[in-house]
This record gives structure tokens, sequence and C-alpha cells, in this order.
């Protein structure tokens, strides 16, 4: 009689009254636990269905042109996802820029400069912003941020920078600078927690070589530990992106949402997550739905590719050691 | 300035801007939490508990109905969600190197990175369309659906720290592999996979954009997980984006009271953890 499970002992290895009695038991483990890991891919593979199903209409009828029309006009059943993608793309773009030389300062402080007192505190309070719920950071930013924003660094901005045409123009509160910067604070737990930890894994070797040959403190994080973490710091990197791109509530509520492109960064923008956020309950017509569906299906595929991308890239820095040991 | 002075006063520059970077980092998450407490606790009484909310412009009132649809739209998530994770979990870790663990993990790694809007959009096409109309069922549905794959990951980490020792022990005992996957390991394990379960559910009680279209919100105390039901995070965001000063005011005090719940069980988690991972050395 063959055990069915793959076992660290040999089934045959048991005594014969066991190994008589074994299966049955295992058997029903197995499978129990069997469905429950089918379930996740299931479910991926029933949401991707589920969102090409509800998208349909709208695919149909506008093709994948659907990108790169900017039309959005629930009226006439035009609809076209371009300003969606621009708002989408560029506020994560500039929440990076913002949060990942401050994720990065301070996980290399964290990881070298930090006095061991002050470390487990520091990076406590970094990561609990992860815990904070995307709408209170709405709230907070439409109520204190913004109007913080909109009398301090913006007006200053647009005298310092105000030759480029990122920082002409009436000053809104909402807009794509001020969503750009909440998005900035929510995924900075994110890339400073994994660069954290690609630095932590650098071998102390690495540090003490640069040391011994009369290197500073900073210039041994320069010149032998940053390079040996780079691409462990690039999935971070596109980690947080993966995050900033889907963020829904605290863009909703901060971004001012209007289909249009606007060279400013004070004006305001939209986003695809935010587009459902307002959209979806209040549709009136089945292709308005669609069209939503169909934003929603290309932000699933965007996020996913972003994900799996940085994925495989922590997976080969660690040496492939998120893929389970030998059994 | 000398070669060697230059390279020290860098030393030095960069060391204060490391220093100055991670005072920027820590204040916001201080500023939040001092706003909540300034203008959300003066609004926190015994009717902002026990009361459902008054009609637009009067006064008083309170967000029983978001409370208790929370506690139910949560309850009914984690009845699913967490059975399902940990199980997947348990088998990931049981079963390492077969190939359904592997598509699992890396699935459940995928679906982490999953916007929440974007899973809300499938509850609604897979039970809010078929259905035609929203239901608390159909947010608890997407709530699980985000859940299972922290709680898989999770479970998993921790059901592997249990030293390989113990396993074969009870395998040199005669134990059938399942009860000493259940018994032994998981039972190890088993402080580990409640902090994770725990920290999931606190994740997804502070989650707005799933609920949005599903369970929709309602001005109403309601029990029934067929109809819409109000959530905290539905409530702060209604608030927030009103009109009335009133609502923004019950906005802060929603969001204090969500941001305790989240983040009480959050620290909670991590401190249990700590002092169990000191405790063993």
């Amino acid at each position: 009689m063959e055990a069915t499970a793959p076992s660290p002992l040999p089934a045959d290895a048991l005594p014969v009254t066991i190994r008589d009695r074994v299966p049955t038991g295992d058997r029903i483990f197995r499978t129990g636990l069997t469905l429950a890991a089918l379930a996740v891919p299931v479910l991926l593979v029933f949401l991707a269905l589920e969102l090409y199903q509800g998208a349909g209409p709208a695919i149909h009828k506008f093709g994948p042109g659907f990108v790169i029309h900017s039309a959005w006009d629930p009226v006439a059943e035009n609809f076209g996802a371009l300003p969606l993608i621009f708002g989408t793309l560029l506020s994560s773009a500039l929440a990076l820029l913002i949060a990942v030389p401050l994720s990065l300062g301070v996980a290399i402080f964290l990881t070298e400069f930090c006095p061991k007192a002050l470390r487990q505190p520091v990076a406590f309070m970094v990561e609990l912003l992860a815990a904070i719920p995307s709408v209170v950071y709405g709230l907070w930013g439409i109520f204190v941020l913004v109007p913080v924003l909109k009398k301090t660094l913006f007006p200053f901005l647009r005298e310092v920078l105000g030759f480029l045409p990122f920082f002409q123009g009436p000053i809104y509160g909402p807009s794509m600078l001020s969503a750009s910067i909440i998005l900035a604070i929510m995924v900075m737990p994110y890339v400073m927690s994994v660069s954290r930890e690609v630095l932590l894994a650098v071998p102390g070797s690495q540090r003490e070589a640069a040391l011994a040959l009369g290197a500073t403190r900073w210039e041994a994080v320069r010149t032998a530990i940053l390079p040996y973490a780079r691409s462990g710091i690039f999935g971070a990197i596109i980690l947080g992106l993966g995050r900033a791109l889907g963020e829904t509530m605290a863009v909703t509520m901060l971004i001012g949402n209007r289909h249009d492109i606007a060279a400013s960064l004070f004006a305001p923008g939209y986003t695809m997550a935010a587009v459902i956020a307002n959209e979806f309950s209040e549709a009136a017509t089945d292709m308005h739905f669609a069209a939503l569906a169909y934003v929603a299906l290309v932000l699933f595929v965007l996020t996913l590719a972003v994900n799996a991308g940085a994925r495989l890239l922590i997976w080969r820095v660690s040496g492939g050691q998120g893929s389970g040991r030998a059994g | 300035m000398s070669r060697r002075t230059w390279r020290r006063f860098t030393d030095r520059m960069m060391v204060g801007v490391l220093y100055a970077g991670a005072v920027v980092a820590v204040l916001p998450l201080l500023l939040i939490l001092i706003n909540l407490v300034i203008k959300g606790a003066s609004s926190l009484n015994w009717a902002f508990f026990t009361r459902i909310p008054v009609p637009a412009g009067e006064t008083g009132g309170g967000v029983a109905n978001a409370i208790v649809g929370s506690g139910l739209i949560v309850g009914v998530a984690s009845l699913v969600g967490l059975p399902i994770g940990i199980g997947a979990g348990l088998f990931c870790a049981e079963y390492p190197a077969s190939r359904l663990a592997k598509v699992s993990r890396f699935v459940a790694d995928v679906l982490n990175g999953t916007p929440s809007i974007v899973v809300g959009v499938f509850a609604w096409t897979w039970i809010v369309a078929r259905q035609h109309h929203f239901s608390a069922l159909a947010g608890s549905a997407a709530l699980a659906m985000l859940m299972i794959p922290m709680v898989l990951r999770t479970t998993e980490e921790v059901v592997r720290l249990v030293p390989h020792a113990l396993r074969e022990a009870a395998l040199a005992l005669g134990y059938p592999r399942w009860r000493t996957a259940l018994a032994i390991v998981a039972r190890t394990a088993l402080p580990g996979i409640v902090t994770g379960s725990l920290l999931s559910v606190a994740r997804i009680a502070g989650e707005t954009a799933p609920l949005l279209f599903t369970a929709l919100g309602s001005q109403y105390l309601s029990f029934n997980l067929d109809q819409p039901m109000a959530a905290l995070p539905l409530t702060v965001f209604t608030y927030a984006t009103g009109p009335y000063a009133e609502w923004h005011q019950m906005a802060w005090a929603t969001a204090l009271v969500l941001i305790l719940l989240v983040l009480g069980l959050s620290i909670a988690m991590r401190i249990a953890t700590r002092r169990r991972f000191t405790a063993n050395g």
C-alpha cells in the first residue's frame, strides 16, 4: 500500500498497524488543506474572469484604444482612460520621488547610524504608518495637510520654480501635488521596511572591509553597502510603486477628481482607483459600469505586472529564500 | 580645505541629514494622531457610541450603526477568510515543495498587491450585480478576499519557524502526519498564527474602498447581512467629504474610534510578539 503524502519519512518505515490506519486521517487532512490552498489561485483566476466579463461591453466597444483615448462622457457613453492612467502614473511617480530618498535614508539610518535604544521605536513608528487606514489619511489630508500646503509650500514652489510649467497656474487645495504628498507618506513604511530588511542582509564583512580601508562611515555606506543592496532596494521601490498605484481613498479625497491632463501639479487630476471609487455606485448605464470595470481591469493588470516584477527581484536577491525550503 | 577634512565634513553632514530624515519620517504619524485626538476626542460621549446618525443639520447622534456594521461585516469576513487563509498557510508550510504550495504562495503575494478597490469591483460583479442589490455580505466577501493572502503568508512564516526536531520527534513516536501537523507544529506556532490573524483583522477593519459599492453604508442600525450596512470607514468617508461642519466633527470622532481599534490591535499584537520572542531568547 502506498502513502499518498510525500513524507519526510518513507511510509514503509512505519509499523504495519499505523501504516494501515494513517492514510485516512492524513488524506482528510491533506484534502482539507489542499482545498484551502487551491482556493487562492482559483480566486485569482475567478477575479480576473469576473473583471474581464464585467468589462466585456466596454472592451468590445473601445478595444485596446481605451487606454489612449481621453474622453469621459457618461451621457454619450464615450469613455477613455488616458487621463486616469496619466494621473495614476504621475501621482505614483511623484510620491516615489518624495518617499524613496526619505525611506531609504531612514532605512540606512536605522541599520547603520541609529543609537541602539532608538532603533526599535523609530522603526516601529514608521511601520505604524502602514496600519493607519487610508480614509484617515484622506481626512487628515483634507482638513490639516492641504490647508497648510496651500498657504506655505505651494506659493513657495510657485515663486521659486514658477518658470517651470509644473508649478504655474492657480493654486487649488485638492491637486495632483497634494495627492502625491499624502501618497508619499503612505508608501514610505513599505519602502522603508523592505529596504531595511535588504540592508540588514548585507554581510557585515562588506562594511568592515570598507572601514578597514579607511572609509568614513558614510563612505562605507555609499561604496560598500548600497551597491551590494542595490537590486533589493530596487525591488522595495517597485513594491512601493505597486502600493501607490492602487491606493484609493486618500487619493480620491485629495486629488480633486477632474478628467483632465494638466501640466501644472497644482491642478486637480484623477486616478484609476479614484474614478472607480467615485462613480461606481452612481453609474447609471451598463456601459458606464463596463467602462469602470475596464478601468479596474487595466489597474489590476498594471499592479499585477509591477508586483510580480518586484517579487521576482526581491526573490532573486534573497537567494530564492521566498520560494520555500525543500520538504 | 584638505581632503581629509572634506571627507570628515561629508560624513558628519550625511549623518546629520539622516537624523533629520528620521525625524521627518516619524512626524506624520505624530501629527495625525495628535490631530485626531484634538479634533475627535471632544465628540466622544455615551450618545456617540449608542445613537444612530441624526439628519443633516441637527447636532448630536452617534455612530452605533457603523460600529455594529463594522463588527458584523468584519466578523463574517473573518469567519470565511481566516480558516481558508490559515489552511492554505498550513498547506504551504507542510508541503513546501509541492507545486500547489509554490503557486499559492506566489498568487498570495500577487493578491496582496492587488488594490482593494479592484477586489471591490470583483465583489460587485460577483455578488451585487447578480443579486441586483447592495449587501453587507458582498462587503464581507471582498474583505475576506483581502484577508486570505495576508493570513496565508503570516501563517506559513510562523509555522516554518517551528523547529524541525519537534516534528521529527512526534513522527518518531508514531504520531500520524495530520496529528503532528495540528497538535504539535500548529500548536507550537499558535500564538504567531493568532497574531497574524488579528493583524489582518485590524487591516481589513480599516478598509473603505471595497465596501463603497458592496456594503454601501446606511443611516440606520441594521443586522441584516443581505441589506446595505454602515461601517466605520464608510462613515468617515461620507462625513469627511460632506458639506456640513457637524459632519466633519463626526468624521474626526469616528476616525478616532477607528484608529483606536486598528492601531490598538496592531500595537497590542506587536508587543505580544516581541515579548514572546525575547522570552525565547
